[in-house]
């Protein structure tokens, strides 16, 4: 954006302080200049463990620049007192940063995941406000150029909506606020596909409206498909799939950024949406991978697609006894072991065992047991969540490895303790080809000489419902109990 | 079925393909195995033996005779004509270089089975018979340079003065490479190594050996090493130059398959190193070999005191374990070949082993075998190649029972740790070209609408889109490889990013039309709480990532 082209500007008597402005636009232009190219540089520093920290200082910096040229260019445009416009944004800013730093402050590590989609909803419904402005201030009028500014309100509406519901409904599942279930609506697909027509239908229509009243109707009805849309979608969802969705709205709001930086013709809006737009794409995709699912199944919610029929009519295979031990005997296990390899799931963040898990990594690496940690790139409700709480209780990262790492090693081991993990050391992953999850790749545990399971009971299967055929197996023993009062007792025992 | 083990033809060759301990596993296996009067001689196998483990021992025209006749090389036309139509030849041939012999087979009716191309994939590492003669060519090697040698290779101090420590230089690093490493190191030498692969810098790291980068970068698809181009090569010479200058020993053992060996050494380094210091190529050969210099087959030294090694037959040297590593390498392979264990030899053309080493089979050439789908050796990832004789360190070990062996175990842990993600990423790469369409058809489909979204748009707005596409392309790029365990700390700065929304609302705020500045402060007042929160609790997650070290 410049100065000067902001449509509702234009009739500004800018004869007066035409330097002024000009030199303002140009150091603006600098600045956001500075800010994408910090932003880029933040993104790319936080690739990696040694750099991370100083990208998201990148980030802020460019932040700041970017806040202070539009705060600056703000107060020269103003057509309201440069003073009534410091006073809104000062205390828009004040009262939101406040919220955002006591939010920032008082999570705890386990709620990351709702966190962050509830902080997606906010992106997206600005998105959808900022839309709206721009087509107050602009409302439709004949030529191309307002052709394409109604085109790209709707789409920053219709992103930014979706965005919104679907991160909210996102936020309720992760909290548990509503069941993580996918809610599975007869032609679902079909739904998602008319809604979107219609989307296109009345973006069409909004195109030739002139004048605000004309095109408030279009971009009204548009507003609520969109929410329905945003908010059918990720119902659609199992749980399962939530750190997959979590990414996918965080490209969502990227995109809606974007789509708000092309009706206001701001470029810096441009640059960062599309930024964070397609590197939220790219590492659902990544994820996806790491899942061997579909990317485009998961868009439209497709897990238990077609599986989930089967899940239900195949009767409850009799899989024989399980056995169960005492947190006695587990420590006398992990006492013998030379190797011991511990793999975290979603219980271990439910029960916030995280620090007692850390402390017995800490008493087993102490006493010279070799100790790692196997995550599966899918374990938890957020991409490297199980990397989050960890660190939080400060194992060290340099013991903590992915699957694909430890796989082949597995059959070293002597000791695998599985905290609150199911679905990703689900042997029918690899065994069955009818399973609901065959073909994910899964955390091979058996194949060590010991496994012990720690898990609340054997009732609850993990998030794909799917029973776990390794529970059963002759080296495997079960712990059942809170993973926390779990841990707890084998390293008193220790 | 019977086996037969004959008498190697050529005088020099001192091994055999199989030893008393071998030929019991194949008996086990449900053969007979014949074995030529006096075959295990030369490697301190008496005949005895052989009859003891239950094999019959024959005159040498009978052993040709056999169903199966397995040896170290080629055996001559004429023993090939002493060969019964349908029976099986198992022996090294390099049939990339002896396609005639590929073709007598055939006429023949012979199967043809050449145990030196096995295929590079984790499952034949046992079968492996280069890696295996490799791994004792570089002990030997430094056995030899030891014997050469005016000094010791461990450093002390003692009452009549300071012994230096001997240095050693070793350039590739495939299996001969570091085994040559692992020995020099466990006799108490400084060592120091330099490969074109910097990706085998951690293995060299990891016997704790000194690696010595090149300023030329190479990539091998198939697991070979290319040719450099020219300037490349002057590049690397100075730098073997310059270590040759400094060091006692230098190891060579470069070879490009099916060319010359590459030239490390110019005769103007050798004249540069000290008087006393060794140098042992093993890429010595008909071809020449890495130094200007080397004689093949041959000891001596130059005008400056430097001794140059070029011994072809440094495996021959050791006799009984070069045997027995090939004798169970072959043994590996009828384990493979023999799932019934009931004496017969079946050839599951199927197989990508068994049909890899497949060159000849009911009278049609076999070879060149199709590609192997799941190879081992994807561009970087695995490593074998580049000047080195090649091959994954993870092979180099499959039986290193010499002293180095804890230390190569090392190296096999660690360069499989470092592969294996590296592998999967390239499995999943190897595929049809369908599915590289698939790949790719959707970037041509974006860039196809890129495009017709900036010839599209009114020209104010061209620019726009530009600016929007190169950003998408820019976001792809800066996280490709992104690190797993940031995931969420990656998401949530890019979420508080995305709280650039905020500047929408910021210029609006300012507006006359009351609804609209109501609106974007409501916008504004949300985006902040992304900016801050998302920063803040990046920092904060940030900041419990750590390295033991650092506890």
């Amino acid at each position: 954006m410049s100065v000067s082209n902001m449509t509702f500007a234009a009739n500004d008597t800018v004869s007066a302080n035409a330097g002024l402005l000009g030199f303002a636009s140009h150091a603006q232009q600098v600045a956001y200049l500075l800010a994408a190219l910090l932003f880029i540089l933040a993104l790319a520093n936080l690739s990696h463990q040694k750099t991370a920290q100083r990208g998201n200082t990148l980030g802020i910096v460019g932040m700041a620049a970017a806040l202070l040229a539009t705060v600056a260019a703000t107060m020269l445009d103003s057509t309201n007192g440069a003073m009534l416009a410091i006073a809104l944004i000062a205390t828009a800013m004040a009262v939101g940063g406040a919220i955002g730093v006591w939010k920032a402050r008082s999570v705890q590590m386990t709620a990351m995941p709702e966190l962050v989609a509830l902080l997606h909803s906010f992106v997206g419904a600005s998105a959808v406000l900022v839309g709206y402005n721009s087509f107050l201030s602009a409302p439709g009028e004949a030529g191309v150029t307002s052709a394409f500014h109604l085109g790209e309100v709707g789409l920053a509406v219709l992103i930014g909506a979706v965005t919104f519901t679907g991160s909210i409904v996102a936020y309720l599942k992760l909290s548990g606020k509503m069941a993580g279930k996918p809610l599975m609506l007869p032609g679902r697909n079909a739904l998602n596909a008319a809604a979107l027509a219609m989307c296109a239908v009345l973006i069409a229509w909004l195109i030739q409206t002139r004048g605000i009243d004309a095109g408030l109707l279009p971009l009204g009805i548009l507003t609520i498909i969109a929410l329905v849309l945003g908010a059918h979608l990720v119902l659609a969802i199992g749980g399962g799939d939530m750190p997959v969705v979590v990414s996918m709205l965080n490209s969502y709001s990227g995109w809606a950024a974007a789509m708000a930086g092309f009706t206001l013709n701001n470029d810096l809006l441009i640059i960062t949406g599309a930024l964070v737009g397609s590197s939220g794409a790219y590492l659902s995709y990544i994820m996806c991978q790491g899942m061997n699912r579909s990317f485009v199944s998961v868009i439209l919610g497709g897990f238990g697609e077609g599986a989930e029929p089967k899940g239900s009519t195949t009767p409850t295979k009799n899989l024989g006894q399980h056995h169960e031990t005492s947190d006695a005997n587990v420590a006398k296990l992990l006492r013998e072991a030379k190797r011991v390899m511990i793999v975290p799931g979603y219980g271990m963040a439910v029960a916030q065992a995280q620090f007692p898990v850390a402390d017995l990594a800490k008493r087993l690496i102490a006493k010279g047991t070799n100790v790692q940690f196997g995550i599966h790139p899918v374990a938890g409700r957020m991409p490297g969540h199980m990397n989050v709480l960890l660190a939080e209780a400060k194992v060290p990262y340099d013991i903590v490895f992915e699957m694909d790492e430890v796989n082949d090693e597995m059959n070293d081991v002597d000791v695998v303790l599985i905290i609150g993990a199911n679905d990703t050391v689900n042997p029918s992953a690899i065994d069955e080809p009818d399973s609901p999850i065959a073909g994910m790749p899964v955390l091979r545990v058996w194949e060590a000489r010991h496994v012990v399971v720690l898990k609340r009971s054997m009732g609850n299967a993990g998030y794909a419902g799917v029973q776990n055929p390794l529970f059963y197996n002759d080296n495997t023993l079960m712990l059942l109990d809170d993973a926390k009062h779990s841990v707890d007792a084998i390293l008193n025992d220790l | 079925m019977r086996i037969g083990i004959p008498k190697e033809q050529d005088g020099g060759q001192t091994l055999v393909a199989g030893t008393p301990d071998t030929v019991k596993k194949l008996i086990g296996l449900g053969y007979d195995v014949a074995v030529e009067t006096g075959a295990g001689e030369a490697a301190s196998f008496p005949d005895a033996d052989y009859t003891a483990a239950g094999a019959s021992v024959v005159d040498g025209g009978d052993i040709w005779s056999c169903d199966i006749v397995t040896c170290l090389d080629t055996p001559s036309a004429e023993n090939i004509a002493l060969m019964r139509r349908g029976s099986t030849l198992i022996a090294r041939m390099n049939p990339a270089a002896n396609p005639a012999l590929v073709q007598l087979l055939a006429e023949r009716g012979i199967t043809g089975l050449a145990i030196d191309v096995i295929p590079r994939i984790s499952r034949a590492q046992s079968m492996d018979v280069r890696s295996s003669m490799a791994n004792v060519g570089g002990y030997r090697a430094v056995i030899e340079a030891a014997s050469a040698f005016g000094r010791l290779f461990t450093g002390q101090v003692t009452a009549a003065g300071k012994m230096p420590p001997a240095r050693v230089y070793i350039i590739g690093v495939g299996v001969a490479g570091l085994a040559a490493i692992g020995t020099a190191k466990s006799m108490g030498a400084i060592v120091s190594a330099t490969d074109v692969r910097a990706d085998v810098a951690d293995q060299v790291r990891s016997l704790d050996a000194e690696f010595v980068a090149i300023p030329v970068v190479q990539q091998s698809d198939d697991g070979y090493a290319k040719a450099m181009t020219s300037d490349q090569e002057k590049l690397a010479q100075q730098v073997y130059a310059e270590q040759a200058k400094h060091s006692d020993i230098v190891i060579t053992t470069a070879q490009i398959p099916g060319k010359k060996p590459p030239v490390l050494l110019t005769a103007s380094a050798v004249a540069a190193m000290k008087p006393g210091s060794v140098i042992v190529d093993m890429s010595a050969g008909a071809n020449g070999g890495n130094c200007e210099l080397t004689r093949a087959d041959e000891c001596f030294r130059t005008e400056n005191g430097v001794t140059i090694i070029g011994f072809t037959d440094l495996a021959r040297r050791l006799p009984g374990q070069s045997s027995q590593l090939y004798g169970q390498n072959i043994m590996n392979f009828f384990k493979l070949a023999t799932p019934e264990k009931n004496g017969q030899l079946t050839l599951d053309e199927n197989d990508d082993v068994i049909r890899g080493v497949t060159v000849a089979l009911d009278g049609a050439v076999m070879w060149p075998p199709p590609a192997v789908k799941v190879s081992a050796a994807p561009s970087s990832t695995a490593s074998p190649a580049s000047s080195a004789e090649v091959r994954k360190t993870s092979e180099a070990n499959a039986d290193a029972k010499s002293a180095n062996a804890a230390h190569a175990a090392q190296t096999d842990a660690a360069s499989a740790r470092s592969e294996s993600p590296k592998k999967n990423a390239a499995d999943s790469h190897a595929s049809t070209p369908a599915s590289a369409f698939k790949r790719w058809w959707w970037k041509i489909a974006l860039s196809v609408a890129g495009l017709a979204l900036v010839f599209a748009a009114p020209e104010e707005l061209a620019g726009h889109f530009f600016v929007f596409e190169l950003a998408c392309v820019a976001g792809f790029y800066v996280i490709t490889n992104v690190t797993h365990a940031l995931h969420t700390p990656l998401m949530s700065v890019t979420n508080a990013i995305s709280g650039i929304i905020v500047i929408g609302a910021l210029l609006q705020i300012g507006s006359s039309n009351p609804v609209v500045a109501g609106i974007a402060f409501v916008a504004a007042l949300l985006a902040s709480i992304n900016i801050f929160g998302g920063f803040l609790v990046t920092r904060r997650m940030l900041g419990m990532f750590q390295r033991s070290s650092e506890e």
